[in-house]
């Protein structure tokens, strides 16, 4: 999906009107069957909406309630006495900011080198042509055939033999280098791929070594694609639960994902109201970030739907 | 005369360039080329590896004893247990997932006001982080939770739904299922963008109605775009794990301990490496075939769209 094909779908999506005159004589042209018929459509998008929607409202609301509220029947759609009690205790069970910062940190570090790995690599495989680069292109396209969960036992032996169990190490070298950079070095070299070569010769006239072409001319202008690996990358490393779980075992090295499903009483039950002020503080970040730009989103994401 | 002087002078200066521009070419592509051998191929082979072997971590025993492990999955009924509910979990999810997705692309292709708004509700939980979604749904599907709270004010008693065999399934489709359909649905909306308006239009003055015109002339029309996404939807359904862990534990019962589940059971709940490994190996083919199937199509889909 290119970004022209979504911005075709952003214009589409303006009530159909090229001209007001011909805006005006749809109108009039349309009966009432057909209002009833574009009333009904969206009503029923309304109620598609809901279970998108609602969870969200659900556990920013939930979050302010107290304990005897939350899970009252029947249910109050606004808490009674919005507490931010829960917010404080969230910090005091667990190190939360710790585990929210170790998150932060390793997301980006895996999303800058992500970059770095994949535009190299992505350009040398597009733009330059060196004996054996069909072969070491399908070695790394192969990453792309093993899931993660297949070959767990074999990283956790090696890390284990390594001494970096329990450390932050697995969790940034693996996504960067490993399977997940793999899709990154393909829409890379996709993109350069598509790149003019003028570009590049004008850059060699004025006297630029092939690293020059790389950093100063191609890599400036795969910043769409750039974008669309950086959402990505970003949230994957986010979002990363199984092996945190399985490198990662004092509470301070954690990450969110792990960490939020922490918030357990005695018994080994969650305590909703904290567990919900957490999810909240993880959840909110990213949602306004996606509102704001949430055609690159869309665009990034939609992405690795179709290659990954 | 000229020429030849030109071009036998450029042979003779192109090696040193070429063979320059080869070693960057080299340099540039090592740090993904040596991740790739180190993290995804060489790991790879091990698990086979290990998979031949008796290799239990809490009694320290690595033995060498052959097809023994992969003779246990034939008799394994927990194995066969996890393949059944992967394969519950993957066709239900598919078939839920495709056909919403495509609902929502239409909606959204029909050029109301606040499509744009619309697109952006259905994607959101595509960004929510993956744990936190499971964990509010988990809110929400409790005995007393959100979801039975407003049933009760419809007189409806609802059912514990993550501990009971004939719901907890289901319901873990469900979540997942709103959790990603936004990211199909855009993938379906750009093909139905693609759809030529004045096929549609023709059909349309030939008598041919609204369902008529979806299924004779729009659903052939994406049909590759169709099987793609099938294809991608069971892949990573085959990796769901972390809802499973938060939702249910693989419970009530095993009715929910999917494939993935049971092999991390296998390995960090019962020490069970060796075998554990072989049921990696089983994950790997499974996913393999499927992977295989969907780059044959996605030629073909290529090959539609040019």
């Amino acid at each position: 999906m290119s970004l022209d094909q979504l911005e075709r779908l952003e214009r589409d999506a303006v009530p159909d009107s090229p001209t007001k005159d011909q805006a005006v004589s749809t109108r009039s042209r349309r009966t009432a069957g057909e209002r009833a018929m574009r009333a009904s459509l969206l009503l029923l998008m309304v109620m598609a909406a809901v279970p998108f929607v609602f969870p969200l409202w659900w556990m920013a609301t939930s979050s302010l309630k107290s304990t005897s509220e939350i899970l009252r029947i029947p249910p109050t759609l606004l808490p009674e006495s919005p507490s931010f009690d829960p917010y404080r205790q969230v910090f005091e069970l667990q190190p939360f900011a710790q585990q929210y910062w170790n998150s932060i940190y390793i997301a980006v570090l895996v999303t800058v080198g992500t970059i770095l790995v994949s535009s190299l690599a992505g350009y040398a495989f597009a733009r330059i042509t060196f004996p054996g680069s069909n072969a070491l292109f399908l070695v790394v396209l192969s990453g792309m055939l093993v899931p993660a969960e297949v070959t767990i036992v074999p990283l956790f032996r090696y890390v284990n033999t390594l001494g970096l169990i329990n450390t932050h190490w697995p969790l940034i070298i693996l996504p960067m280098f490993g399977a997940p950079s793999v899709l990154a070095t393909f829409i890379m070299r996709q993109y350069f791929l598509g790149l003019p070569h003028e570009l590049e010769e004008a850059g060699r006239m004025d006297g630029l070594g092939r690293t020059g072409l790389f950093w100063r001319i191609a890599f400036p202008l795969a910043r769409p694609a750039i974008a669309a690996v950086a959402i990505f990358t970003f949230l994957k490393s986010w979002n990363l639960y199984l092996e945190p779980i399985v490198f990662l075992s004092s509470r301070e090295k954690f990450t969110i994902p792990q960490a939020l499903t922490q918030y357990v009483d005695a018994y080994g039950g969650p305590i909703w109201n904290v567990q919900l002020a957490a999810t909240t503080l993880t959840v909110l970040p990213v949602l306004i970030v996606f509102l704001v730009a949430q055609r690159q989103f869309v665009q990034g994401l939609a992405q690795t739907g179709l290659k990954g | 005369m000229a020429l030849a002087t030109l071009t036998a002078g450029r042979r003779a200066r192109r090696p040193a360039w070429r063979r320059r521009d080869a070693q960057i070419g080299y340099l540039f592509v090592a740090p993904q080329v040596l991740g790739v051998l180190a993290l995804v191929v060489v790991p790879l082979a091990t698990v086979v590896w290990y998979s031949l072997h008796d290799w239990n971590v809490l009694t320290s025993t690595f033995i060498f004893d052959g097809a023994a492990n992969y003779q246990r999955m034939l008799t394994d009924g927990g194995l066969h247990g996890s393949l059944a509910a992967s394969g519950w979990f993957s066709l239900g999810l598919v078939t839920l997932n495709i056909s919403l997705a495509m609902v929502l692309a239409l909606l959204l292709n029909q050029r109301l006001r606040g499509t744009t708004a619309f697109r952006v509700m259905f994607f959101s939980p595509v960004v929510v982080s993956l744990v936190a979604w499971t964990i509010v749904w988990g809110f929400l599907l409790q005995a007393d939770g959100g979801i039975n709270g407003f049933l009760a004010l419809l007189g409806i008693e609802g059912p514990n739904w993550l501990r009971n065999g004939a719901t907890a399934m289901i319901s873990v489709i469900i979540v997942q299922l709103f959790k990603n359909v936004g990211l199909n649905m855009i993938l379906f909306l750009a093909a139905l963008q693609a759809v030529p308006v004045q096929i549609q239009e023709a059909a349309r003055l030939d008598g041919a109605n609204a369902w008529r015109r979806f299924w004779s002339i729009v659903v052939p029309l994406i049909s590759p775009t169709i099987l793609l996404v099938s294809i991608i939807t069971v892949v990573g359904s085959l990796e769901v794990f972390a809802q499973i862990d938060v939702l249910t534990q693989g419970g009530p019962g095993h009715s929910t301990t999917v494939l993935v589940y049971y092999l991390y059971q296998q390995a960090f709940q019962f020490n069970e490496f060796g075998y554990a490994s072989a049921v990696s190996v089983l994950l790997f083919v499974i996913v393999l075939v499927l992977t295989l199937i969907q780059w044959q199509t996605r030629k073909r889909w290529v090959f539609h769209e040019s």
